[in-house]
């Protein structure tokens, strides 16, 4: 713990820190491009120079280790002339374009050329024009405002795991490029672009649509994968425009996923904006919501308890489901379920959680995955498990199909019966984890959503008792949803007890005509023919395929228009605000199915959303622990059974579509032709 | 006694004599008012009437969407929304002035980095509606092109100060 001095302050900082955060530490904040916290140092934008005793010159203080007794000072003219110096260097050939550049009001070089830069220029010479490359339908380039501070190689590298990115030639003709002119083949690619200090990388679909200095910054949660991102969306009137993530340490750093920022313009195309009743005709035809409740009222009326039904979307958050499990209570009806993919979870808390929480990734020693491909299911949590790879070579086995996880994973293959052969110790990689102090396992939708799920996740529980997974206070047992909405809809209990209906059996029941009303709840990764033998009822915001087998359309809120609690895959708790009103003659979802519990003469005892919360918090308390974790006491889960030879398969078939909203997406739809042509002409070659 | 020759005076209408001789005498001084709409006063060139989109000689929008008039409005009577034109540039889809809301500050023609909003010489424009006073691009560009000489040689004339 070496002391130094900055400015007259003594502070003492960690073993390994650098001058700049003993700086940090003293409250003097250094100007900087290229150092970032989460990338490796690289010093080559000179702009943290410090001054230190006994040193002939002033030093980079991002790429000096902080010693011993050193004597720092940043306020003396020498600091103040060399960052100047600096300054004057970087803007010779950085183009007066600010008018023009997205990055404009919200530049690193901006704000800091207003500090250290000359009201005018020096050079007179012609400046340096380099042509800009092509990087794929997210990140716009414009090479010539860049100042080579290869955050972005160091990220693509690095974070993302794609080498793709690098810079060539030296001095003047140094540039940043793709070498190949292809798209970023990863998920995270669109980080370079917050990560950019100037203007070079910017965000394509977002290109010149507006200012920060006009956007209304909401903080919300991410609902496009279960990792439950933190983020900010910035909207201006009724439009959000865009995402950005938010600094949490304990779940996505300050990364997000392309999707999770791109998917937005989803938001804007396919919208139920109104209620609509299929008419005698077969079609939709648009309604007021007064005839719309009143159709749904009289067929819930009719209906018997036993033959209606409730299946919960992905996106859903916990007040909606909440608010219908308790129509369908006062309705007499248990036929509700939350897992539309039909996965074999409920029970005991451990058994749905990612119980060693995801910074516990950090931790771990050696990881198994079984059916799971966390880079596309959850990228972010991805990113982690590369950096742990990177820092202790983490062995990692996969159980599933051959993949690409951006570090070296030992595919052991698809056949399930390689769960037998781990346990009995038969399996290569039982000895690794035999050996490891902080064994993970991280079990995904591919393995639990199939009918022998049950078993699956039974034989991963012996796994996890014979290798010690769960020992202590570590709980390596990991479960790794795919949809937001899942752990809460479990807590709350939106499941079908003993003798009711789950989806499988809803489809069951509709086929064979016993089923007179199915409720589908933003629903739409669901096998939609199967339920048309049912009047459906479909509460939701995009036209996908839920809405399309409708009888009834009750037009809802999607994630950024409504406020709503979140429970990410460790069952951490997060609030998400409203950022825009939902369009049209929307509703927020909880006030819709209030409306037609009046309608029913149901009293199902709220009439406001803080009263909504206070009797969820009465069934279920941690979700009023904002950002919390209620860590599940170690239990028996899952069931015995056989498990089918069936291979294991990836719960997702894609990355960028995978939902409602980002099935509307335009960029989303762009983004898959990109990847599809990129593979063609790998392929080709 | 000042009774008397205060009656005498209102009596022989001394006032009133002195008023029409002021009147006279200003009969044939040369006249201070003009002859409007037929005789105009004359104007700075730092006059600041109303708003015009200037162009380039080669006729491309001087405008590129940068948006600092839009953030400088004290009175938030501008309102622009941009997108890249198919060449890629930067250009503005919509740019309205609200003018019943504009004070006439002139810091949108002092924010503009390209001397694309301007507010010309022009002070008449009186209309019978409050809706012809939300000017769009289209009404903003008609008048950049209609005033152009003028603004130019306002500008030139100013551009001592600048």
């Amino acid at each position: 713990m070496p002391k130094l001095t900055v400015n007259g302050i003594e502070v003492e900082v960690e073993d390994g820190a650098t001058v700049l955060h003993a700086c940090e530490e003293a409250g003097v904040e250094i100007p900087r491009f290229c150092y970032h916290d989460r990338l490796s140092i690289a010093g080559n934008c000179r702009m943290c120079l410090v001054d230190m005793e006994r040193a002939p010159k002033p030093i980079a203080s991002c790429a000096m280790p902080a010693g011993e007794g050193m004597v720092i000072r940043t306020d003396t003219d020498r600091v103040t002339k060399a960052r100047e110096g600096v300054m004057e260097f970087l803007l010779i050939n950085h183009p007066l374009d600010c008018p023009i550049c997205d990055q404009g009001g919200e530049c690193d070089l901006q704000d800091q050329a207003m500090g250290y830069g000359f009201d005018s220029s020096r050079y007179e010479e012609n400046k340096r024009a380099v042509e800009d490359k092509h990087m794929g339908p997210l990140i716009s380039t414009t090479m010539t405002r860049c100042i080579h501070c290869t955050r972005c190689v160091r990220f693509a590298t690095e974070v993302a795991g794609v080498p793709e990115l690098g810079a060539i030639g030296r001095g003047e003709s140094m540039e940043i490029t793709t070498y190949l002119e292809k798209t970023l083949a990863s998920e995270l690619s669109a980080n370079v672009i917050d990560l950019c200090p100037v203007g070079a990388l910017t965000s394509k679909p977002y290109a010149f649509t507006a200012r920060p200095w006009e956007l209304t910054k909401t903080e919300s949660v991410d609902v496009m994968d279960a990792v439950g991102s933190n983020i900010r969306v910035d909207s201006r009137g009724a439009q959000v425009l865009r995402v950005l993530p938010r600094l949490n340490e304990d779940i996505n750093e300050e990364w997000i996923s392309d999707k999770t920022r791109y998917a937005i313009d989803g938001l804007r195309r396919q919208r139920l904006d109104k209620p609509f009743i299929r008419g005698r005709d077969g079609k939709l035809a648009p309604a007021s919501w007064d005839d719309a409740l009143g159709t749904v009222a009289a067929r819930l009326k009719k209906a018997k308890p036993a033959a209606m039904a409730a299946i919960t979307g992905d996106q859903c958050d916990a007040e909606s489901m909440f608010a219908l499990k308790r129509l369908f209570d006062k309705l007499g009806s248990g036929n509700i379920d939350c897992r539309q993919d039909g996965a074999a979870l409920g029970g005991a808390r451990a058994g749905y959680l990612f119980n060693s929480t995801i910074a516990g990734i950090d931790e771990a020693d050696a990881l198994l995955v079984i059916g799971s491909n966390p880079r596309i299911e959850a990228a972010v949590l991805n990113a982690r498990i590369r950096r742990n790879w990177l820092a202790t070579r983490l062995p990692v086995a996969v159980i599933g199909p051959q993949m690409d996880l951006t570090y070296d994973a030992e595919t052991l293959g698809d056949d399930p019966a390689i769960l037998a052969d781990i346990l009995s110790g038969k399996a290569k990689f039982a000895a690794k984890l035999k050996r490891a102090k902080k064994p993970m396992i991280i079990i995904g939708m591919g393995a639990l959503a199939r009918p022998d799920g049950a078993a699956i996740l039974g034989k991963a529980h012996e796994i996890a008792d014979a290798y010690g997974v769960v020992a202590g206070d570590w709980n390596g047992f990991n479960v790794l949803h795919t949809a937001a909405a899942r752990v809460a809809g479990l807590d709350l209990g939106l499941m079908p007890g003993r003798g009711q209906m789950d989806v499988a059996g809803m489809y069951k029941a509709a086929e064979a005509g016993k089923l007179d009303v199915v409720w589908l709840q933003a629903a739409d990764e669901i096998d939609a023919d199967r339920l048309k033998g049912a009047f459906v009822i479909y509460q939701g915001h995009h036209g996908d395929r839920g809405a399309h087998i409708a009888d009834v359309i009750l037009p809802g809120a999607a994630y950024t228009e409504k406020d709503g609690i979140y429970l990410n895959t460790e069952g951490r708790v997060q609030y998400a605000g409203r950022a825009t009103f939902p369009p049209g003659e929307a509703r927020e979802d909880w006030t819709i199915i209030r409306a037609l519990a009046g309608r029913m003469g149901v009293n199902i005892g709220f009439d406001s959303l803080d009263e909504l919360r206070a009797e969820l918090f009465e069934i279920a308390p941690h979700f009023a622990n904002q950002d919390e974790v209620k860590s599940a006491r170690w239990a028996k889960f899952g069931g015995r059974g056989k498990i089918s030879s069936t291979p294991v398969a990836a719960a997702l078939d894609g990355f960028y579509m995978t939902c409602a909203v980002s099935r509307a997406s335009e960029t989303m739809g762009q983004c898959l032709t990109a990847l599809r042509a990129d593979r063609a002409q790998d392929a080709a070659e | 006694m000042r009774a008397m020759i205060d009656s005498l005076r209102s009596f022989l209408l001394l006032e009133l004599g002195k008023g029409l001789f002021l009147t006279l005498k200003y009969f044939f001084r040369p006249k201070v008012t003009i002859n409007y709409p037929y005789e105009k006063g004359s104007l700075s060139p730092r006059f600041r009437g109303e708003h015009a989109l200037r162009r380039y000689p080669n006729g491309e929008e001087r405008c590129i969407a940068c948006k600092l008039c839009e953030a400088v409005c004290p009175a938030q009577a501008i309102t622009i929304e941009a997108e890249p034109r198919d060449d890629g540039s930067r250009r503005t889809t919509r740019y309205d002035i609200d003018m019943t809301k504009c004070i006439y500050c002139g810091f949108c023609e002092e924010a503009c980095p390209v001397d694309a909003i301007v507010e010309g010489p022009n002070f008449e424009f009186a209309t019978e509606t409050r809706e012809e006073l939300y000017y769009d691009k289209d009404k903003l560009l008609a008048n950049g092109d209609r005033w152009e000489t003028e603004i130019a040689r306002n500008l030139a004339a100013d551009a001592r100060w600048r």
